[in-house]
């Protein structure tokens, strides 16, 4: 019997999206999701902000209701490892669930999602040493910051920053720990990163730069220290651990996709193999503002290169070439941001940064390109809607922060 | 349960429950409404929910943030007096039912 349907491999924001938009695109077929976590699919932006705070109940992080998925006849296989996938004898594929269980499908996508990146130094695998990823991660980040003192984070990255700003104003002594000689890498402009540095020392979070852990001690099997490269001991009782995360490739590559660093996939979301698809932080390569080797790891990422995805699935031309949009909320710092800064030759700050309210305008060759707002939602909202629509903003009429950005919009 | 009830933008109604502690846009994109966008999943980011209240209603909502004004001002369809971001309207004893139309365009 030829296999009917589609499996999608992954749960998180990307698979369930290719669910969801194979229904809206008209799809009758069976679809599957698998998914290992056991809990409903869920969101996970907020579980390093407003979830690790206590603001947010487990149910506001669901994707969707129980019901949604029975009404679109989208059947969850939740707490279910995909183990292996191999071609079935006339077309499609045939899954092997961990529990032995096969089920055969016409298509495939996959939406693995990413894993977070481990220390590699002695005392990694301590109790009370986190990474931060899934809601089990933040519940257990949770319960520990419920009795620790001394917080450290190591990696200076969006999650790293956003867990100490939850720890800090739960009260707790914080340090951060990063290699890089600034904040956040090359995500953020240099602007915005020494602003975050400044403002987060303001707000009483030590930040050691340039530094790496180099061992982690602990009694008991519990951390109590980090120590330092230079052999600066920082005593702590919960370390948060944001280094980055890692496409989750295995299934891909025993497939014999191309991967290289994630699963490699063009602007269509179309995998080496013509017949898989892939999305989200899992895959590399699908944006062209990326690079070949480069993703954008984001929730608009996952959701929009996902019902790329799913149009391709079934046929209809589509690509991903949306505008990037991130978020970041730090304690009172709300970081909202569009388009790429990469490209980018000139810039513009609009405000004041000591007043906790500006803007960094990017241009590239003389047309607007990125903004990064830090507590300027209107600039946001402007900037990137005026990018959105391949419009731009002049920068000596910007550079006049009172004049509303929304009332320089030009083609 | 709180109701939430929803004019979708072809003037028909859904009447959707949910409980205290959900926002509006909440139930509305759990339940996959037609119109409520929440790309950034209800951290007022993106002004991608925004709702227009009944008049009915108006008074129990209260007065939209400071910073939810700010992103209204710049939300894609036209701020009228009655507009918020359903993200920031949340479900409680007070606020247990409520009618919000979508407006025609979030992005």
């Amino acid at each position: 019997m030829t296999p009917v349907g589609t499996l999608v491999v992954g749960a998180g924001q990307a698979g369930i999206q290719i669910a969801v938009s194979l229904r809206e695109l008209g799809d009758r077929e069976p679809i599957h999701v698998a998914g290992a976590e056991s809990t409903p699919p869920y969101q996970r932006p907020p579980l390093s902000k407003g979830y690790l705070l206590g603001d947010l109940h487990e149910d506001s992080l669901h994707l969707r209701t129980a019901q949604f998925y029975r009404d679109r006849e989208i059947t969850l296989l939740l707490g279910t490892t995909v183990s292996a996938l191999r071609p079935a004898p006339d077309c499609g594929w045939t899954a092997v669930l961990g529990n032995g269980r096969e089920l055969a499908y016409a298509r495939l996508a996959l939406a693995t999602g990413a894993r977070p990146r481990k220390l590699s130094v002695p005392g990694a695998e301590l109790a009370g040493v986190h990474t931060l990823r899934t809601l089990a991660d933040a519940d257990a980040i949770r319960a520990g910051l419920a009795a620790a003192q001394q917080v450290v984070v190591i990696g200076g990255g969006f999650i790293g920053l956003e867990a100490a700003a939850v720890a800090r104003s739960l009260g707790k002594e914080v340090t951060v720990v990063e290699a890089a000689d600034r904040l956040l890498g090359r995500s953020l402009s240099a602007e915005v990163a020494d602003f975050l540095y400044r403002a987060h020392c303001a707000r009483g979070v030590a930040i050691h730069l340039g530094a790496a852990a180099a061992e982690l001690r602990g009694e008991a099997g519990r951390v109590t220290d980090v120590v330092l490269g230079d052999g600066t001991v920082l005593p702590a009782d919960l370390v948060v651990v944001g280094v980055g995360a890692e496409s989750r490739t295995e299934l891909a590559e025993a497939i014999g996709l191309a991967c290289r660093g994630g699963i490699v996939v063009d602007q269509a979301a179309r995998t080496s193999h013509p017949g898989v698809v892939a999305a989200g932080d899992c895959t590399v390569g699908g944006h062209h503002l990326a690079g070949p080797a480069g993703r954008f790891e984001s929730v608009q990422n996952a959701t929009d290169q996902a019902k790329v995805a799913a149009a391709t699935l079934l046929g209809a031309p589509a690509r991903y070439d949306e505008v990037p949009f991130f978020w970041s909320d730090q304690g009172d710092l709300k970081l909202q941001m569009a388009g790429w800064t990469g490209g980018a030759d000139t810039r513009l700050v609009r405000g004041d940064p000591s007043t906790d309210h500006f803007a960094v305008l990017h241009f590239r060759d003389g047309r607007l390109a990125a903004v990064e707002a830090v507590n300027a939602p209107q600039d946001f909202l402007a900037a990137r809607r005026a990018i959105t629509k391949g419009q731009t903003i002049d920068p000596v009429a910007a550079a006049d922060h009172t004049v509303a950005l929304r009332t320089l919009l030009r083609d | 349960m709180p109701t939430v009830h929803f004019t979708r933008l072809d003037g028909t109604d859904i009447a959707l429950t949910g409980h205290d502690g959900m926002s509006v846009m909440e139930v509305a994109v759990q339940n996959g409404v037609a119109g409520i966008v929440a790309e950034c999943g209800g951290a007022c980011a993106c002004a991608t929910c925004h709702v227009y209240v009944a008049p009915v209603d108006l008074e129990r909502v209260g007065e939209a943030g400071d910073w939810e004004d700010e992103m209204l001002e710049d939300a894609v369809a036209p701020r009228l007096p009655n507009s918020r971001l359903s993200c920031q309207l949340v479900l409680s004893g007070t606020l247990d039912e409520l009618h919000v139309r979508i407006p025609e365009a979030q992005q």
